[in-house]
């Protein structure tokens, strides 16, 4: 071996002196370049969490319904009749900021090795996507790949993916993120875990050859701040191929469930080195690995590259000495490489072999156990106030035509529909699909079982700029609050926490702030975290995204029929807002679009008032009370409205063949509504103005509607929830009133329009 | 009475993806049987309709259905048509049913050049197939469309024959049944969405009708009757031969 693992090496590699020291009295000296860079790898923020594993601590992460949280390849939630779901998300930001279509391509692979790794067939996969403003060229371009490399891949394996969020903020705009979440059903008898065991088990790996693709993509790439080189770091990023992904889905899960593997790790951040090192530390065992055993795609690497690699599509299993013959004839039948590179052993070592030679022999526990732990001394940012903003006249002109303020919000990039993204992921193979993407949640049936599962994703990164604590409990409350208006029990949280430079005092604030607010939502809402990632260093030239962190939620049903959508189903319905009424300007879109403004303090969601929206509003959909139920977010209750009334219209690109005829998902037509606001003052507190009743924002409302015969039965499920009867469903326009006095009326053919116009901004 | 079930084929290539909802499909009909057919096998196992389902088939890497046509299993499918076997291709298979030359015309890539997932109408234009014969003719069907390479296309003179032959299945229409501006979703000639042979018993479609039998999913069941056609055939077919 010519290269030396000197400090140098270590600095070069990610490490610093510190650690460096660390690994050679571990190593009992200098230690070999292999050992150093596998050091590099699992020490690295992306593979070590060394900043966050100190605060992520406070999260609940265990309940009746879970089987297993956080710590393996993905959370398990039981959810009945002997089925359990996986589910996971996870960042692939760097990679897609350095190239899109790639970088957002295998993460999708990532996150569903994830999935199918612990034996659950991948079910659902959505992304919660972030870039800058579509008015720079470069936006578009980014948000056309990683949408193209989400389609691509996913659609290719035959997973649905049924939406997702995107959100465009010029925070984002030197790094987007790309959070991809999957999930998995799975018999509650057929898990298996990432623990190698069995003294002298063969360790094999299966799927593609290992190239020079992603070497260091963990360090180098998800670990590091963005600057001038960032083109030069376009090899970092692997390349996908859902092909071969598609065929080892379908392999590994034949393996797992004729009970023909011990244990099963997918290769992710680190490859080799991460797979390994984590089965054999879990295990308690040790790991002898043949570097030049594993079949290359490049006949001149060297042992440390192949144990770094990030080549995708391969996955790392232990196999008895009496069932190999069967693998290889699975892997075969598939047309996969399977190939014996080392065994299970009682040393608790990690030995790396290559060509008879030791080159790597590293306390596997150790390896794991003693990664540095960092705790940033925390500092609160200078702009965070206290106070909301006064709206004032002058600070925040009334606007004269509160129409064409409607219709503007619904053209506004984050609130638009975001059709042209999900038409391009097929979003109903496996035949499960009840909700199609474009309402408040994602539904799925069970098959063979009266049982249905939800998906949501959350985050308002504006709101957890303006206040992270608040802004981060809000994305927990509203990712529940979403899957309640779909009429299912929130269960679950996986989580993607994307950050800035930790080193830094104030984004470890917004770090730990942001945690407390999951927590305390969590907690409250009886959903436990069981899975995640944490994504820092999002950060270009030293300016660092907003804080984000996404929220995926999954939800149950026990009779999955019961599910309702967004959509105004019938003339005559009465609309009633449930929750408390308020609107703030602060961190509103409209605060954004109408003023160009983000500033004050969001408000703080009751969680108490939250816990009871949703037990109710869930009660009367499992009653069959409502026809529709949709969350008041971005743009207020108008733009709630106009999406209830849109929603009626929406077939998915064609009209229905019989507009008349009511079909699972959505209705055949445009329905308007009459609604009367009340008293601006109060519902918008002192000051008193009718935009901020309409477009001001606030959690823990809902809008639903309901037949006029079942308001009596309704009033009674909702008790002393505050709710308030707006008006009705009626005619095709929307009208609302202030008092009786007219605000504007708008023909829904004209909200419709502004509300699809996302397409004309990336022409 | 109760008949032996209509047993029914669906062929596994690498990369098909939409192989286990076709068999999840039949098996919403009762009195039908569902196997899968692996791509290196030479035989059919004794089925009575073979179905190509969608999906990947080799990723797709080369052109649509390119490899997928060369299987092994292929030589049987053709033996099998030839014979006057039902067979059907949804999506990737309606592309190697093109590419392996039984079904005329090619399928090129979209016109707005993305993956298109979309709900389209669908106007029964002859009930005069095995695939067919259970809908009204003009019938108007609301399937979903999952594709990159749908748009069809076929040199004129062939177009003139299978015009003349009545080989245009189904088109794109509006919701009222008529070929309209937006009705189509990747561009194809004439607004084809469904050919079959000559013959009548090979049928290809770009839309996916596996996933339009439940009522209560979002696919709806508006393709059930494609399946239910099959089935009725295959009962007569046997009838006859008893």
């Amino acid at each position: 071996m010519s290269r030396r693992a000197t400090v140098e090496a270590a600095v070069k590699l990610g490490l610093t002196a510190d650690e460096y020291a660390h690994i050679c009295a571990i190593q009992g000296g200098e230690p070999t370049y292999v050992e150093l860079a596998i050091y590099s790898l699992m020490w690295s923020e992306h593979c070590s969490y060394k900043h966050s594993r100190p605060v992520l601590g406070r999260f609940p992460t265990s309940g009746p319904r879970i089987l297993q949280g956080p710590g393996e390849n993905a959370g398990i939630i039981d959810v009945g009749d002997g089925w359990a779901v996986a589910m996971k998300v996870e960042s692939h930001n760097h990679p897609s900021a350095v190239e899109p279509f790639q970088g957002a391509a295998t993460g999708v692979g990532g996150i569903v090795r994830d999935i199918f790794t612990m034996g659950a067939r991948p079910c659902v996969s959505m992304d919660s996507l972030r870039f800058g403003e579509l008015t720079e060229p470069r936006q578009r371009f980014l948000l056309d790949g990683v949408v193209g490399g989400i389609a691509h891949y996913g659609n290719c394996l035959g997973i649905p993916t049924i939406g997702g969020e995107i959100y465009f903020e010029p925070s984002y705009e030197g790094n987007c993120l790309v959070n991809a979440m999957s999930a998995g059903m799975i018999r509650t008898d057929n898990i298996v875990r990432a623990i190698a065991s069995g003294i002298g088990n063969h360790v094999v790996l299966i799927g593609s050859k290992t190239g020079r693709d992603g070497i260091g993509g963990a360090s180098v790439l998800a670990s590091q701040e963005f600057d001038e080189t960032l083109e030069e770091k376009r090899p970092s990023v692997q390349v996908g191929d859902p092909f071969t992904e598609k065929k080892l889905i379908e392999a590994c899960l034949e393996l797992i469930h004729r009970h023909l593997v011990v244990s099963m790790q997918d290769l992710g951040a680190a490859g080799l080195t991460s797979s390994s090192s984590e089965m054999s530390s879990k295990g308690h065992v040790g790991l002898d690995i043949h570097a030049d055993r594993v079949p290359l795609r490049e006949a001149d690497m060297e042992p440390w590259e192949i144990m770094i690699s990030e080549s995708q599509e391969r996955m790392l299993a232990i196999v008895t000495a009496e069932q190999i013959a069967d693998v290889r004839e699975v892997c075969e039948r598939w047309d996969l490489d399977c190939t014996v590179i080392g065994a299970v052993t009682d040393s608790k070592m990690l030995r790396i072999w290559w060509h008879g030679e030791r080159v790597a022999n590293i306390p596997a526990r150790r390896l794991a156990d003693e990664s540095p732990v960092i705790r940033t001394p925390s500092v609160k940012p200078g702009y965070i106030v206290d106070e909301p903003v006064a709206v004032d006249d002058t600070g925040y002109p009334r606007p004269s035509d509160l129409g064409a303020a409607l219709t503007q919000l619904l053209a506004a990039p984050n609130i638009a529909s975001k059709r042209w993204a999900w038409e391009q992921y097929d979003y109903i193979v496996q035949a499960n699909t009840v909700q199609i993407p474009g309402s408040d949640a994602a539904v799925l049936r069970i098959k063979d079982s009266q049982r249905g599962i939800a998906f949501s994703n959350d985050c308002n990164g504006r709101h957890c700029y303006l206040d992270p604590y608040r802004g981060a409990k809000a994305a927990v409350a509203e990712a529940a609050r979403n899957l309640a208006c779909a009429g299912a029990l929130p269960v679950a949280v996986t989580d993607c926490l994307n950050f800035g430079n930790p080193e830094k005092g104030e984004i470890y604030w917004q770090f730990e702030q942001a945690v407390e607010g999951i927590a305390q939502a969590c907690e409250a809402l009886d959903t436990p975290v069981v899975s995640g990632n944490v994504s820092f260093y999002n950060e270009s030239f030293g300016q660092a995204i907003y804080p984000t962190p996404m929220i995926g939620m999954l939800g149950v049903y026990d009779d999955v029929s019961v599910h309702i959508d967004d959509a105004f189903k019938d003339e005559g319905d009465v609309i009633v807002l449930l929750g408390a009424e308020a609107g703030w300007m602060d961190g509103s879109e409209y605060q954004k679009v109408a003023y160009g403004k983000v500033e004050g303090r969001v408000p703080d969601v009751d969680l108490q008032l939250e816990v009871e929206l949703q037990h109710k509003l869930r009660a009367a959909i499992e009653a069959r009370l409502l026809k529709s139920a949709h969350d008041c977010a971005e743009g207020g209750l108008a733009v709630a409205l106009a999406e209830c009334c849109i929603a009626g219209g929406s077939t998915g690109g064609a009209q229905f063949a019989d507009p008349e005829a009511p079909r699972s998902g959505r209705h055949g037509r445009w329905l308007g509504a009459d609604v009367d606001l009340g008293s601006a003052a109060a519902v918008a507190g002192a000051a008193g103005r009718p935009d901020l009743a309409l477009f001001g924002e606030a959690p823990t409302r809902v809008v639903v509607s309901v037949a006029p015969e079942l308001l009596g039965p309704l009033d009674e499920a909702l008790g002393g929830l505050p709710r308030r009867v707006l008006g009705r469903v009626t005619g095709a326009n929307l009208r609302c009133t202030m008092e009786g006095k007219e605000l504007f009326t708008v023909a829904v053919g004209e909200l419709h329009s502004a509300y699809e116009s996302l397409p004309q901004r990336l022409a | 009475m109760s008949a032996a079930p209509v047993r029914f084929g669906v062929v596994v290539f690498p990369g098909s993806n939409c192989d286990a909802d076709a068999c999840h499909a039949l098996s919403t009909f009762p009195g039908t049987s569902a196997q899968y057919l692996w791509h290196k096998d030479t035989d059919l196992k004794g089925v009575q309709a073979v179905i190509l389902p969608g999906g990947f088939s080799y990723g797709d890497y080369l052109r649509c259905g390119a490899i997928a046509r060369f299987s092994p299993i292929m030589q049987a499918v053709i033996d099998f048509a030839a014979s006057g076997g039902l067979v059907m291709g949804i999506c990737n298979g309606f592309q190697t049913l093109v590419e392996a030359g039984l079904l005329p015309g090619g399928l090129i890539r979209n016109t707005g050049l993305k993956f298109v997932c979309r709900y389209v109408n669908l106007r029964v234009e002859t009930t005069d197939t095995p695939f067919t014969s259970a809908y009204a003719a003009g019938e108007v069907l609301r399937i979903v469309v999952k594709h990159n390479e749908g748009n069809y296309t076929v040199d004129p003179e062939t177009l003139a024959r299978m015009q003349a032959a009545d080989q245009i299945v189904l088109r794109y229409a509006d919701a009222a049944g008529e070929q309209a501006e937006g009705a189509n979703p990747n561009g194809a000639l004439d607004d084809i969405a469904g050919v079959c042979n000559e013959a009548r018993n090979v049928f290809g479609m770009m839309p996916h009708p596996e996933n339009s039998v439940e009522a209560h999913l979002a696919g709806g069941a508006d393709g059930r009757k494609l399946f239910q056609s099959m089935i009725d055939t295959v009962l007569r077919t046997a009838e006859v031969a008893s």
